[in-house]
């Protein structure tokens, strides 16, 4: 296994950093994984809650067949082993947030087995090649409720909504070995769950969430002990949090001390972890089967259908643009690297663009403004079929690269086509030689000192003649026609 | 006029649809007896309104030619069946005041059926027990009595002893009760009554206060197999709320009934005869499979080598399950909350279910505790589950010798109060014949074969293959056929 | 297998039930009364056996995806100890 650069200066040598991560994805369904109640986000209090959310006496789970199946897609786009026989656990602790005393989860036999997911070399980051991040298993389980405790002096008040909202858990292999690979792979990871569409990865409201196993060691020994830091909710965050505890552990070990296997808290303020405040000892969660349900059982047909759902995913795309549309690496990584990305990308080439021609100005013009108008690409103002017209004037010699920015900026103002301004606003480029070759001539008559340095051999000059000739004709002149016609003016 | 509380479900629902007496007329009998019945302490609520009202919807739909099955027909209801607005306590004082803003799919099938509830029955706590002498509301008191003078009261079996209890003083002509280990069939046969406890997942257990999923199962008592099969129709079904129940049509078991049992076969398992079994019971055995051959059935020895195990197993599994199943008792969201001064909240949790839960809910819930943790689940519990296997595979292959097993039901008569309640293990060997066929999911039935010496009802069971609940009524109705088990106890109350 | 006092007491812990040292006294002897009889499913040679998952044969279920519950506030917070602006209400944990 590859290893990047990444290693903590310690005050005995260099230590070596092992990272593994269990993300926790909310399923993007309708209902919750064993109620009929709703599992969107935003509510009133205890509205989504149904009596076997609330674990009223006599409840029963039935399973959601949406949960099941955006798990199983999930595990097919990672080309993990999707396990036609899976079972539900009890996992047994007590806790306000969680109604029924235990959650249903899978421990001894998940849905969906082994599957990888690849990140990219980023050698400024330390990662010096690809690498291939493994995942050990995906299962789904029930998310718990919110407690709240900032509203009461003396009381934490008890939202169930969340309670019972299908998750998967994706728990990978501790193939990591910085922070920016773990960053990677949960970037990788989002994309690839936002794509499959069986969870929306929105870190910040708590849709995807990361527990961060990191343990050290010195070069060559065996594993250390590793703490977990839960329920981190940004990339960002996942990384400093490993920056900081593998430092901390670094600290503790060279002190002489040993590290606590132990549950730990990210604090964003100030950038550090701390333990968990809790008086007993390592939860014994007494996992068994959950006798309310039987094994779960897939058809095949149930997996196939499973399969020929799933869309192209990121990796399969960036290749092909490249492979086959010859698009650049860089911007086919870019292009691939969110579905809404891609989506209105492959909308503008069905429309009629260029592929290449598409891309670049995707990357600088579309990119550009999106930046500056603060919007995602779902809400752009100017749309795919919009964004074709003006490449095909460009394409068809009607507008210049600068005029075409030009329409661009009054795209994003106006909402009318580019077509549109153009026809209004007269701003077709010309190729008309007879009036370019006048306004040379002009040029030329009146920038004599430049004439006479450029016939002596200063070359750079001809970007001059070129500007003043645009300029007289206010951008509209074909700038390869100016080129042509220049030349054989200065001979 | 015939004493209408000496009527059985059969007779009342036929009775009342020819124009006999009126539904009124019955539930306000029946609400009498309840009421002058205290002295049992069968229920822990008693709902005499709610009786009359479903009565005068009866008398309603006889005028309109609406009847439904059980119009007419008032019934109890063992308080472990959540009932909308009506109080379920499973009788825990955790959760005395429970109020359920729903109705379990059993109690409602019944009361969609046209049945009409005098209360809820008490039960032993969490249906953990086989005396009904757990219940945080008191004991029930067996109206049986020993025929040599002697007072002690006794016990009506458990956990369903409230039911068993009112079903034989005829304080209700039938009820509903709940079997996980023997809680149907035990205080069934403690108190001369009949009781069926069906396969695994023919009733739904939504809305009925678990204590082993794995296990429990709801069904009737009654005085008589007919009116067992009535009430079983009337409860069983399929129900897309509960994962573990089976999507199949229910049979008509009463038009099916029938004593003919000419080219069945009857096993009689060996381990069944245990060391140390009363003479009396052992008296009845015989007399039962008698009877079976008499109605034309062959009867055939067989063997269940792990029968002995079935105990242990079961000890191991209920309270597991029960102990994850009860976790939800915490005083969060309903039911006893036990705030201490300064209490944090897991402080609450642990001070809320000592004071909420019975000394014999504990203890269960400890051993199911253990059980489960680590360093003992592989030991114990997946141990306890593949014995369960190999007892299950020992009725399978006993199938291919017999299509039903005749068994007493119980080791003992009824026993006093107080007289077996210090030593819990002397306790669960109450179950040793009726375990075996929940561990394996089987129907099986208890009815009155004859009495002791002492006046107390005996009973026999008859276990069938899954499925066959047919064939079980059908040798019940054989057996009760021929015994003419007419006895009753005496009113002391 | 058999318990001692500090095992009965982590059991009880585990279980969130709180115990007097009479009650832990009592206990002790109770189940390992109990613990001792189960013992004897030791006995049983399970090896070329599969714990039972399903009594009797049937099929786990997968629902629709539609929502037909929730929106019951009342009736989920009706029996609640505590409950204040459509919360249950429990004493402040520090996380």
């Amino acid at each position: 296994m590859s290893e990047s650069t990444y290693r903590i200066q310690g005050t005995t040598g260099e230590w070596e950093v092992v990272i593994g991560l269990e993300v926790h994805a909310q399923v993007t369904s309708n209902s919750k994984l064993f109620s009929g109640a709703a599992a969107s986000f935003g509510a009133e209090p205890n509205t989504q809650v149904s009596l076997v959310d609330a674990a009223m006496p006599g409840m029963l789970p039935v399973p959601n067949a949406e949960c099941i199946r955006q798990a199983v897609r999930t595990g097919i786009a990672i080309d993990a082993q999707i396990n036609r026989w899976s079972r539900f656990d009890r996992k047994n602790y007590f806790y306000a947030d969680l109604p029924q005393g235990y959650q249903i989860s899978q421990l001894y036999h998940p849905l969906v087995g082994e599957g990888h997911l690849d990140i990219d070399a980023d050698e400024k980051a330390g990662i010096l090649e690809a690498k291939r991040i493994g995942v050990e298993r995906i299962h789904v389980e029930q998310d718990a409720g919110k407690l709240m405790h900032d509203q009461h002096p003396t009381r934490s008040y008890v939202d169930l909504n969340r309670s019972g909202v299908a998750l998967m858990e994706i728990v990978s292999r501790p193939d990591m070995t910085s922070p920016a690979e773990a960053g990677a792979y949960l970037r990788k990871l989002r994309a690839i769950l936002r794509y499959v569409g069986s969870c929306d990865g929105n870190m910040e409201e708590g849709s995807m969430r990361a527990d961060v196993n990191v343990s050290v060691r010195r070069a060559g020994e065996e594993l250390g002990t590793r703490t977990e830091t839960k329920n981190v909710n940004s990339v960002r965050f996942v990384m400093q949090a490993i920056e900081h505890e593998a430092n901390r552990q670094v600290d503790v070990l060279e002190a002489g001390g040993k590290i606590v296997q132990e549950t730990r808290l990210f604090n964003p303020d100030t950038g550090t972890t701390r333990s968990m405040r809790s008086k007993e000892d390592a939860h014994d969660y007494r996992y068994f089967p959950d006798p309310d349900l039987l094994p779960l059982e897939l058809t095949e047909a149930f997996v196939e259908e499973c399969r020929a759902s799933l869309l192209e995913l990121p990796d399969a795309k960036r290749a092909r643009y490249v492979d086959v549309l010859g698009i650049s690496a860089y911007n086919a990584a870019v292009l691939t690297a969110e579905v809404e990305t891609a989506r209105w990308f492959e909308a503008l080439l069905k429309e009629g663009a260029e592929a290449k021609q598409a891309a670049n100005w995707v990357m600088s013009e579309l990119f550009g403004a999106l930046n500056r108008l603060g919007k995602s690409i779902e809400d752009s103002p100017v749309s795919p079929a919009q964004a074709a017209e003006l490449l095909t004037l460009v394409t068809d010699g009607t507008l210049s690269g600068s005029l075409a920015k030009q329409v661009f900026e009054k795209m994003l103002e106006t909402g009318d086509s580019a077509g549109t301004i153009v026809e209004r606003d007269g701003l077709k480029q010309t190729s008309d030689t007879g009036a370019i070759e006048a306004v040379i001539a002009d040029v030329l008559a009146k920038n004599p000192g430049q004439l006479e340095q450029y016939r002596s051999g200063k070359e750079a000059l001809f970007g001059f003649f070129v500007g003043q000739t645009m300029k007289a004709m206010a951008g509209k002149a074909n700038p390869a026609v100016v080129n042509e016609l220049l030349k054989k003016a200065l001979g | 006029m015939t004493n209408l509380t000496d009527l059985g479900i059969a007779a009342i629902r036929d009775g009342f649809k020819a124009g006999d007496f009126t539904a009124r007329d019955v539930a306000s009998a029946f609400n009498d007896a309840v009421a002058g019945a205290k002295a049992l302490n069968a229920f822990i609520v008693e709902t005499p309104e709610i009786a009359l009202a479903a009565a005068d919807q009866a008398d309603k739909d006889r005028a309109a030619g609406t009847l439904k099955p059980l119009s007419g027909v008032p019934i109890g209801m063992k308080d472990l069946f959540a009932t909308k607005d009506v109080q379920t306590t499973a009788a825990s004082h955790i959760l005395e005041g429970f109020v359920p803003q729903y109705e379990s799919t059993v109690s409602g099938k019944l009361w969609n059926a046209g049945a009409g509830m005098l209360g809820k029955l008490n039960l032993d706590q969490f249906a953990m027990g086989s005396s009904n002498e757990t219940s945080f509301f008191g004991n029930v008191i067996s109206p049986w009595r020993r025929n040599n003078g002697d007072t002690a009261a006794l016990a009506p079996g458990g956990s369903s002893g409230g039911t068993s209890s009112a079903i034989a003083a005829r304080l209700v002509p039938g009820a509903t009760g709940t079997d996980t280990g023997g809680s149907i069939r035990q205080p069934a046969a403690f108190t001369g009554i009949s009781g069926i406890k069906p396969t695994y997942g023919r009733c739904s257990r939504w809305g009925i206060v678990a204590f082993a999923s794995s296990l429990d199962q709801a069904g009737p008592m009654a005085r008589d197999v007919r009116d067992c099969a009535i009430l079983l129709e009337n409860m069983a079904g399929f129900d897309p709320k509960d994962s573990t129940s089976l999507d199949l049509a229910v049979p008509n078991w009463e038009a099916a009934l029938s004593s003919d049992l000419k080219g069945k076969r009857v096993g009689i398992p060996k381990e069944y005869r245990v060391d140390g079994m009363p003479a009396e019971i052992d008296a009845l055995w015989e007399q039962g499979i008698a009877w079976l051959k008499d109605a034309g059935a062959e009867i055939v020895n067989v063997s269940l080598p792990h029968t002995q195990y079935a105990l242990p197993a079961y000890y191991i599994i209920a309270p597991a399950e029960a102990s994850s199943n009860l976790a939800r008792y915490d005083g969060v969201r309903y039911g006893l909350r036990d705030l201490p001064d300064g209490a944090n909240l897991q402080d609450m949790y642990a001070a809320t279910r000592a004071a909420g839960f019975g000394d014999e809910v504990k203890r269960r819930i400890l051993i199911g505790t253990y059980v489960l943790s680590a360093g003992f689940y592989d030991a114990y519990y997946t141990q306890a589950q593949k014995v369960r296997t190999l007892i299950a595979r020992d009725f399978d292959q006993a199938w291919e010798k017999c299509d039903l097993l005749l068994t007493p039901t119980a080791p003992s008569a009824a026993f006093g109060l107080g007289e077996k309640s210090d030593d819990p293990l002397a306790m669960y060997l109450n179950d040793v014949f009726t375990v075996p066929t929940s561990l394996a999911g089987l129907p099986a039935m208890s009815v009155p074969g004859g009495l002791d010496a002492l006046g107390l009802p005996l009973g026999l069971q008859i276990i069938g293959k899954a499925l066959d609940e047919q064939t079980v009524l059908n040798a019940g109705l054989a057996i009760e056929e021929r015994a003419g088990f007419t006895a009753r106890a005496d009113k002391w109350w | 297998m058999s318990v001692d006092h500090a095992t009965v007491r982590k059991i009880a812990s585990l279980a969130r039930i709180a115990v007097t040292d009479d009650q832990v006294e009592a206990m002790v002897p109770e189940l390992n009364n109990i613990l001792g009889w189960i013992e004897q499913l030791g006995e049983v040679d399970t090896s070329a056996v599969q714990p039972m998952t399903a009594v009797i044969p049937n099929v786990l279920r997968l629902r629709d995806d539609v929502v037909t519950d929730g929106d019951v506030r009342d009736a989920v917070l009706k029996n609640a100890p505590q409950a204040e602006q459509g919360f249950f209400t429990v004493p402040k944990v520090i996380e």
